[in-house]
């Protein structure tokens, strides 16, 4: 009998602990599938975040390591040093790496470093419960902003695709979103290339994946993904930013 | 092998490259920034990686990533960077992989100023760090010394899968000694990681099972058993690594305790005071933590006071008062802000707190 479909072996078979709707396990399981596709499980070693996603390392079937909240750019930076022949990538929420984690990201992408970075835009602290993070829209609502953040208070969203793809040694940015199977497809390629620009040693390669959070949001799992596709992606537009010559 | 004479810093990079260091990461800081720039060009020669870190809590968190994927890892900082540093410090003994910390400390508080200072020894033997853990701390009393250290100090981090803090001050940093360097061990391959380190994060293909190196455990009783073997390691640690000398106890009327360089000023003020009639003795303590508590029971009866002698407004005094138990009086002399006091300056504030004990 030929076999149609088969679940990953980059997914442990432990259920994930995330929330109905959350975004976080469609993000894993692409980045696991691609490794496994390529036949790079084996040869791979993840940085997971302080975040929801901390526990990324019980689903993910891979050597990883935890990080310091915000640092995982710089301990990744460190894991290269010492395997500069395998394939290394940080995992990491919007508090993580747009917040706490701002210096790290910004110059682990100024040296070029050669990881992949994959990070988790769902405009919410959703490990802490729902606070407000740098990437919540103007309006969004947000346990530290109850009645919908304003500029006046907390200034304009920060959009991390934008920002990185400024960096000359940042050679590959891309932003997803994790909503419809079509849009699912796409993200699955941008995770390819960020692994060929890896793997082809040509810089920092980061791909940002718009998800969301129910739970944290107060919106139904459908509903949050129809935010994910008419409010955020109006002010965090999808598509490439940049990429090298030669990725396809 | 011969001695050469080397300014400390850069006997203190080549000691870490000669014990195999396959990893440096470094932020700039007086008065320790010969270690970064030695490391720079002489690191890569010997097949090891250097980089500027962004920051030092980059560089701990660089140390970290390199250690838990099986590299042997030196840093180096100066007293401010050493207090960005405890986030990662704590992370790292939860974590349990081995680092190796060097302090080359100035004065403080804050930026404070850039002269020799061992103002950070609450710090270094309590940590800044939250959490229940302890890290072994060295202080060396000269080049030589710190060089052996440090180059004794990766298998100590190796052993017990923890940090190790080498308390040296800016003044060792920038003197020049002879020194005698140790034989060059090379760096492990990177095959050969997962063989000696069968924890390390190196990628499933090359080791039994999959690695994960973690802290966060969320149920309380894991988390306790978790801290207690952290804690089963720091007793084995305390009772291996006690360290101390003393010099000259016999009917000693006073008792210096001096780490580091203040331990060499204090050698000088003994002589002074013998040269007085004064008898004047030495407990250095080598290991900060452990404390060597068992060498204040070497003090004499003939001893009239045990005197504090550091680089601070007093900070050791607190462990010589827990050492001694009421059995002495305890006194303190200190310089702060980057003085370090002449041996004659310790000669004579030692000699009136004793007429003033007597
Ligand atoms: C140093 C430090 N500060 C704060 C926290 C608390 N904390 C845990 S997770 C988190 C935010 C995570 O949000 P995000 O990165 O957006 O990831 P998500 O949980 O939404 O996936 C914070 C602030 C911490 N663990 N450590």
């Amino acid at each position: 009998m030929k076999t149609v479909f088969e679940p990953t072996k980059g997914m442990t078979p432990a259920d994930t602990s995330y929330c109905p709707g959350c975004t976080h396990g469609i993000a894993h399981r692409l980045i696991m599938e691609v490794l496994d596709e390529r036949g790079l499980l084996g040869n791979t070693i993840g940085v997971v975040p302080i975040g929801c996603s901390i526990n990324a390392h019980h689903f993910m079937n891979i050597d990883m390591c935890e990080s310091t909240h915000g640092r995982a750019p710089a301990i990744a930076t460190g894991i290269r040093r010492v395997h500069p022949d395998k394939v290394v990538f940080t995992y990491q929420g919007d508090g993580d790496l747009a917040s706490i984690g701002a210096g790290e990201i910004v110059h682990a992408a100024h040296r070029g470093e050669k990881f992949s970075t994959f990070f988790i835009n769902n405009a919410i602290y959703g490990m802490t419960g729902g606070q407000m993070a740098p990437t919540t829209l103007i309006g969004q609502k947000a346990t530290t902003c109850v009645s919908g953040r304003t500029v006046e208070q907390a200034g304009m969203p920060l959009r991390m695709c934008e920002i990185l793809s400024q960096i000359d040694c940042c050679v590959y940015a891309e932003r997803v979103m994790l909503t419809t199977p079509a849009n699912i497809r796409k993200a699955k390629k941008a995770i390819n290339r960020a692994l060929d620009v890896q793997l082809q040693g040509l810089g920092f390669g980061f791909v940002e994946f718009l998800s969301s959070c129910p739970t944290n949001w107060g919106l139904a799992p459908k509903d949050a993904l129809k935010y994910v596709e008419e409010k955020m992606s109006a002010y965090y537009p999808v598509g490439v930013f940049k990429k090298p010559e030669g990725i396809d | 092998m011969g001695k050469v004479l080397m300014k400390g810093n850069e006997a203190f990079a080549e000691a870490a490259i000669r014990a195999g260091c396959k990893c440096y990461f470094g932020y700039p800081i007086t008065p320790q920034n010969e270690i970064p720039e030695y490391m720079s060009h002489e690191l890569p020669k010997a097949g090891g990686a250097f980089v500027q870190a962004e920051s030092e809590l980059a560089a701990i968190s660089m140390a970290y990533g390199a250690a838990a994927a099986g590299g042997r890892v030196f840093i180096s900082t100066s007293s401010p960077g050493l207090s960005l540093m405890q986030e990662g410090l704590g992370f790292i003994c939860s974590a349990e992989v081995p680092v190796v910390v060097l302090n080359v400390s100035r004065g403080g508080p804050g930026v404070g100023g850039i002269q020799p200072g061992q103002a950070d020894y609450i710090q270094v033997t309590r940590g800044g760090y939250n959490g229940d853990c302890k890290i072994p701390v060295f202080a060396p009393a000269g080049i030589q010394e710190c060089v052996d250290t440090i180059y004794k100090a990766f298998d100590i981090a190796e052993k017990y899968r923890n940090p190790v803090l080498i308390f040296a001050d800016g003044m060792m940093g920038q003197m020049m000694e002879p020194v005698v360097l140790p034989e060059a061990k090379g760096i492990t391959a990177v095959e050969d990681i997962p063989s000696v380190k069968p924890w390390a994060i190196t990628g499933t293909d090359h080791h039994e099972g999959r690695n994960v190196v973690y802290s966060l455990r969320m149920q309380p009783d894991v988390l306790e058993a978790h801290v207690e073997h952290l804690f089963e390691k720091y007793d084995e640690a305390a009772k291996e690594l006690v360290d101390y000398k003393a010099y000259s106890l016999d009917e000693a009327e006073l008792v210096f305790v001096a780490f580091g360089t203040m331990s060499r000023l204090c050698m000088e003020a003994i002589e002074i005071l013998g040269e007085r009639g004064i008898k004047a003795g030495l407990i250095r303590p080598i290991s900060l933590w452990p404390y060597p508590d068992a060498a204040f029971d070497l003090i004499p009866s003939t001893c009239k006071t045990v005197i504090s002698t550091e680089l601070n407004m007093g900070q050791m005094i607190f462990d010589v008062k827990n050492a001694v138990s009421g059995r002495f009086p305890v006194d303190f002399i200190g310089r702060t802000g980057g003085i370090v006091p002449s041996s004659l300056e310790i000669a004579d504030r030692a000699e009136k707190i004793l007429a003033s004990r007597k």
